[in-house]
């Protein structure tokens, strides 16, 4: 605990005195006048957002849909370089905003999947170490004798595996998503505050290693467990509702365009009656695109009970909520909205 | 941010008002808030609401009192702010609330008063606290004597964490790593096996009316129940108290000492000695809760008398649906402990198919007989 909290407040004051430095400033020792000519084409160019309403537009030209508040917070994770943490029921995209982020930037979509019992060398790096003793073999075949060069060797970059914590620091520009971060234990969780906060892995033979440009990082969880706090201090707080009518019906529109209209708007209608249903299950948006998906593949242009019986199995995934959804009158439901619209 | 201008009183005022209301708005969080605005350029309402709720919420708890305070500091939606609310810092000058500092204080800025957030901060509803206040010294002996006895730790299950260990496994980075030490020269192999962690362990106690002579010695029970053993198993246990809504109170009950822990549960807990509906606060725990993961793999136990006011098939179906998900339930009933107890309490009955272990909850002994049964001695 007492080390946590050290290492937050050391790096409050280092990564504000890093940023007020601006972006103009690169790494020490890399030579300005060298990367001032290709600035243009800069990977933090591709970062350079003016206000929301520019990343709203470009989220939606990659075919990701979303409100004011979720384009307020991309905003800020690639302004104030913070993580976005994402929270909310499952399938309501908070993975796929990930893709979309990356889709948007034009950068490698670099994915950790959290899972207990997952450290460090699963995480970030690893040694090569067969490679290691193969190198240390071969200098001894071809008699080498300086000892201290040979030991340098061993713990050279090339023997590094990079890991996708590593991989994302490396790689410029990244978007990082760290999946069900709640999965992870608790020792996982303190040492991820230490990197998102610095952008820097410190590997003890080699030194300290440091994003020039800082991934765009997302942290998605489930809360099955309660995320410790001074990780969630680091990032923009995001919860994710299930969307509206308008809005889930002009998702499932442009996620499937082949779909006709009539059946999207039907199919929408149902799952967000389905919604407020009391299930154990709420169906997330990827179910109602999953459920317009079906239908499309069966030929369907039109929604009718029968047929939403029958394929309920691509919405509901518990034997209660299709049993309490077989009660309902879903006809009724059809023909109110049809009657609305 | 060299001088502290109007604009940005305003909404360090908002972080203090945030803060009244109980959410975490630490001063590094609403430096975070201003430098959002900053980038941002604080024009419209909407993102004056979005950079704060972004920046000063922690969780989905947090985003009900954020909206209440929001609403309460800035005035409500779509009202023209009138002379009490405070104006949008940035009403007046659009682009500089933050960044500039020779901005005039507007009207009303520098009228930010604690008290009039507080005031704002309690919630509307009027329900019942519980006063903790006034402990008997023989209630202090036996929260003393809890202390020294419990550590409720859930029963081991092997965790997917990897340890040293003498047989096992082959563990080829050990291994190898010994081996350069050695110049390459194959030496002893080292091996993993998987480590054991205890299972975490869910307390729901009912705060209910029928079981307010109980209700106090449980909670007791859970803060002590929380604090013993070591670090990691601290985390590990969630407490929960059930009446007539559901409350988180585990982070009420962080506080080490069971004074300071109970009186941050009392001011928590809104439902105090109200009616009991066991089987919705089930299913409200289950859909919040229990399914995403929290009771997965995990000992539950449930501290009520089994009263229950709602219909019980609803508590039964709820009970099996937990008893799907848990390793074990364990249900304490201080009632249990009578002479000629029979459970036939509708909603008790309804449970108790779906129950592993059916213990009292009466007393001291009792609970350190409930503490064995959650660590898995064979003697339920």
């Amino acid at each position: 605990m007492g080390g946590t909290t050290a290492g937050r407040t050391g790096e409050a004051g280092d990564g504000g005195a890093r940023r007020a430095a601006g972006p103009a400033a690169g790494p020490p020792g890399d030579p300005q006048d060298a990367r001032d000519p290709q600035d243009p084409q800069d990977p933090q160019d591709a970062q350079e957002v003016r206000d929301p309403q520019e990343v709203r537009r470009r989220l939606e030209d990659v075919g990701y849909l979303v409100d004011e508040g979720l384009a307020t917070a991309c905003f800020l994770a690639l302004r104030l370089h913070r993580p976005v943490f994402c929270e909310g029921d499952a399938g309501v995209g908070k993975t796929s905003l990930a893709g979309a982020l990356a889709g948007m930037l034009d950068a490698p979509l670099i994915r950790l999947q959290c899972y207990e019992g997952i450290d460090a060398s699963q995480a970030l790096y690893d040694w090569d170490f067969p490679r290691q003793l193969l190198h240390l073999r071969a200098a001894e075949a071809a008699g080498v004798t300086d000892v201290e060069r040979l030991e340098a060797e061993l713990y050279d970059r090339r023997f590094l595996v990079e890991r996708p914590l590593l991989r994302a620091l490396r790689t410029q520009p990244s978007v990082l998503l760290v999946d069900e971060v709640d999965r992870a234990d608790d020792e996982f969780e303190a040492f991820l505050l230490e990197l998102l906060s610095e952008y820097s892995v410190t590997v003890p033979e080699l030194g300290t290693l440091r994003a020039d440009v800082p991934p765009v990082v997302v942290l998605t969880s489930n809360r099955t467990r309660e995320v410790h706090d001074a990780l969630k201090r680091r990032c923009l707080y995001h919860w994710f509702d299930h969307p509206s009518f308008a809005r889930e019906l002009a998702i499932v529109r442009s996620r499937l365009p082949a779909v006709s209209a009539r059946l999207a708007e039907q199919v929408t209608a149902l799952v967000q009656a389905l919604r407020s249903e009391e299930l154990v299950k709420p169906p997330g948006v990827a179910e109602t695109i999953d459920w317009a998906e079906a239908l499309d593949a069966l030929g369907a242009t039109e929604l009718d009970a029968e047929l939403a019986v029958a394929t309920l199995g691509s919405v509901l995934k518990y034997r209660e909520d299709t049993e309490r959804a077989r009660s309902l009158d879903l006809s009724a439901i059809l023909a109110l909205r049809a009657a609305g619209a | 941010m060299a001088a502290v201008d109007g604009g940005t009183a305003v909404l360090v005022g908002f972080g203090r008002a945030l803060r009244a209301a109980g959410l975490d708005a630490g001063p590094d969080r609403v430096q975070t808030f201003l430098r959002a605005l900053d980038v941002l350029g604080p024009r419209r309402r909407a993102d004056v609401y979005w950079a704060g709720r972004l920046t000063l919420c922690g969780g989905r708890d947090d985003l009900d009192r954020y909206d209440r305070v929001f609403a309460g500091y800035f005035g409500p939606r779509g009202r023209t702010p009138g002379p009490r609310a405070r104006p949008l810092p940035a009403a007046s000058s659009p682009r500089s609330a933050v960044r500039e500092t020779d901005r005039a204080p507007g009207p009303g800025e520098d009228g930010r008063r604690p008290g009039a957030a507080t005031a704002l901060a309690s919630p509307a509803e009027v329900l019942r606290h519980r006063d903790v206040a006034a402990l008997t010294a023989a209630e202090r002996e036996q929260v003393r004597r809890l202390l020294a006895a419990f550590a409720l730790r859930g029963e081991p299950r092997r965790s997917a964490r990897l340890r040293p260990a003498r047989r096992g496994a082959v563990d080829p980075r050990r291994t190898v790593r010994e081996w350069l030490r050695r110049g390459g020269e194959p030496a002893r192999l080292r091996r993993r096996a998987r480590a054991e962690r205890p299972r975490r362990v869910v307390l729901l106690v009912d705060v209910s009316g029928s079981m307010t002579p109980y209700a106090d010695a449980l909670l007791r029970f859970a803060h002590a129940a929380a604090h013993r053993g070591p670090a990691g198993s601290r985390a590990a246990t969630e407490v929960f108290t059930i009446g007539t809504r559901l409350t988180r109170v585990t982070a009420a009950l962080e506080h080490r000492d069971p004074e300071a822990a109970l009186a941050a549960v009392a001011a928590a807990v809104p439902d105090w000695r109200g009616g009991t509906r066991l089987g919705e606060m089930l299913r409200a725990f289950l859909d919040r809760w229990g399914q995403r993961g929290m009771a997965r793999g995990a000992v539950v136990v449930v501290l009520s008398d089994g009263w229950e006011r709602g219909d019980p098939s609803l508590l039964a179906a709820q009970m099996r649906r937990l008893h799907r998900l848990v390793h074990r339930v364990v249900w304490a009933n201080p009632r249990k402990g009578r002479p000629g107890y029979a459970p036939l309490a509708a909603g008790m009955a309804a449970a108790l198919p779906s129950v592993d272990a059916f213990v009292e909850g009466h007393s001291v002994a009792a609970l350190e007989h409930l503490a064995a049964v959650v660590r898995g001695a064979e003697d339920a």
